[in-house]
């Protein structure tokens, strides 16, 4: 009931998830743990893995509950057509395509500062290449995309200078995932 | 590019490569954006992934009146809920005592029948006799589990000095096989009822047990299975090259050691029908005992085994292509979907290697479209 008007899925998603939700708890005590992520394969070597699986854990802790991990889920749910004209009262939709790019902005952005600083750029340019690519060749491509994007010179990117570089981009169709009912 | 959705599935995967879903976005090398392909894949995987889901078993579409598969059935009505209590009584009370009862005196027979012919000399008498008890215990064995089995294409069934290869789905597998011929068995020595079982019919029948120490040494195990070969006189060993039970909804990584032996190879493929029983052991559920138990109490065992033509491994050809070529042959006659993924992540967790591919493949887009020159290895890639 809550977890529908929260996350705007359907009552047979959710009994699906839940589904999905238990089989990956291998400790049977209600809560996901990193270790329980990490044994999916397709997760585990996807080279942005570790930083996806954080994302699901609030600050600090270590354990996951259901509802947590439909929330976190929720933002890949796609657009729907009828709820761009929702009434404009209600709280944003977790996977309003401004959410979508916070959430994005939260994988580069660790130390939660708002900002992205050229280290942490460095940081996940480095999780995407891993060896291939030498330090110095690796730190040029850092600067540029940071020279281009960065308005207000400071040297990093600012979350409404990240939405501004990724205004062309389709990003409700890149970061939704299709659900079958 | 969508992958169509199994009719079980939760979500439809993209499979759109990574070349295309981030080249086409370049006119610098790198966009914030290129995140988004690993991060929606990664959620993708969260949701539903190919591997995990072959370790449980597979999902009916309808409910087959056993409790253990109605994951996702609620209560439909009260008619229905008396038949399944008819078919509980049914199961627990009529169909399992009879079983068991035949299990026994399977198991019995098998034990004394092949202690008996293993007193006497090595001679053609004995091998005789020594199939004869096989296949008589076998039939029992598989009454006891009231298995329908049909067997196809059997003019391609393992032939002496050959090697039989076949996809895993329980222990039950063994049965099924050696129902319809006689083969040597390669396994571990079990302590208990199955290492009765296995010092009896080994003074029989020449299977192969090995030690527990000695499984380790690959070399000796290949030295061992490639002298029996050798002797075309002896039976065609049995080997299940994926290593642990797959939920046989799709075959996994073959492991190499089996296909560097040498010799012709015969493949085997097998495939339950779930809607009468769930044939799949997951073991770390459920124990050896719980797991018969559960067999015993399902309708019934019913699959197909075909025998696919014998193979051999082809000039330049190595073990790792040859294994893979059986595999697909055996996935295709059987309507599994086939997996690189090796079986062995069951329990173990998965290699770097993979991650490292991605990450390569990932810098070689990169330093593609820019004008940074080439990778810190210092080769021209493509």
């Amino acid at each position: 009931g809550e977890i529908k008007k929260e996350t705007g899925f359907s009552h047979s998603q959710i009994t699906r998830l839940y589904s999905r939700f238990t089989s990956l708890d291998k400790g049977e005590n209600g809560t996901l743990s990193r270790e329980d992520f990490q044994r999916i394969p397709e997760l585990a070597i996807n080279p942005l893995g570790d930083r996806i699986i954080n994302a699901f854990f609030p600050e600090g802790e270590d354990q996951v509950n259901f509802r947590g991990f439909m929330r976190t889920l929720a933002h890949f749910r796609p657009i729907e057509d009828n709820e761009k004209s929702k009434d404009q009262n209600g709280p944003e939709p977790l996977n309003s395509r401004s959410n979508k790019l916070h959430f994005a902005f939260r994988l580069y952005d660790l130390d939660k500062d708002d900002k992205i600083s050229r280290d942490e750029l460095l940081q996940v340019l480095r999780m995407m290449v891993g060896v291939n690519i030498s330090d110095e060749q690796l730190g040029s491509i850092a600067d540029r995309t940071i020279q281009e994007a960065d308005q207000d010179g400071d040297s990093a990117i600012s979350f409404a200078e990240f939405v501004k570089v990724l205004e062309k981009v389709d990003v409700e169709q890149k970061m939704s995932i299709r659900f079958l009912h | 590019m969508l992958k169509s959705p199994a009719a079980n599935g939760i979500i439809e995967r993209d499979e759109t490569p990574m070349e295309k879903e981030i080249e086409h976005l370049h006119r610098v090398e790198f966009e914030f954006s290129d995140i988004f392909y690993f991060c929606r894949k990664g959620f993708e995987a969260i949701v539903e992934d190919e591997v995990t889901q072959r370790f449980s078993s597979e999902e009916l579409v309808s409910w087959n009146l056993l409790t253990r598969t109605n994951v996702n059935f609620h209560y439909v009505s009260l008619r229905l809920t008396v038949v399944w209590v008819i078919g509980v009584i049914v199961r627990y009370c009529l169909l399992l005592p009879l079983r068991f009862t035949l299990a026994a005196i399977g198991i019995t027979s098998m034990i004394v029948g092949t202690t008996i012919v293993g007193q006497l000399p090595n001679s053609s008498v004995k091998d005789y006799l020594s199939e004869v008890v096989h296949l008589t215990c076998s039939r029992i064995l598989v009454r006891a589990l009231s298995g329908t089995i049909h067997y196809h294409n059997k003019e391609n069934k393992p032939q002496k000095g050959g090697i039989c290869v076949a996809n895993h789905t329980s222990p039950i597998d063994v049965i099924i096989l050696t129902n319809d011929g006689c083969y040597a068995m390669v396994g571990q020595v079990h302590g208990g009822l199955m290492g009765v079982i296995q010092s009896a019919t080994v003074k029989a029948c020449p299977h192969v047990w090995f030690e527990r120490s000695e499984i380790k040494d690959r070399h000796l195990v290949t030295k061992r299975l490639r002298e029996h070969v050798a002797d075309k006189s002896k039976l065609p060993i049995l080997i299940f090259p994926e290593g642990t039970c797959i939920n046989n909804t799709s075959v996994m990584m073959f492991k190499k050691g089996s296909f560097e032996i040498g010799g012709t190879i015969y493949p085997v493929a097998i495939k339950y029908d779930p809607q009468f029983g769930d044939a799949f052991w997951n073991s770390s559920k459920y124990n050896l005992v719980s797991y018969l138990l559960r067999i015993m109490t399902s309708w019934a065992i019913v699959c197909n085994v075909w025998y696919l033509p014998p193979m051999v491994r082809k000039e330049g050809e190595d073990a790792v292509q040859f294994a893979n070529r059986v595999k697909s042959a055996i996935a295709r006659q059987g309507g599994l979907t086939e997996l690189p993924w090796d079986g062995g992540l069951k329990r173990a967790k998965v290699k770097d290697t993979f991650k490292e591919e991605q990450q390569k493949n990932y810098s070689k887009m990169l330093v593609r479209n820019g004008s940074i020159g080439s990778l810190s290895t210092g080769t021209e890639s493509d």
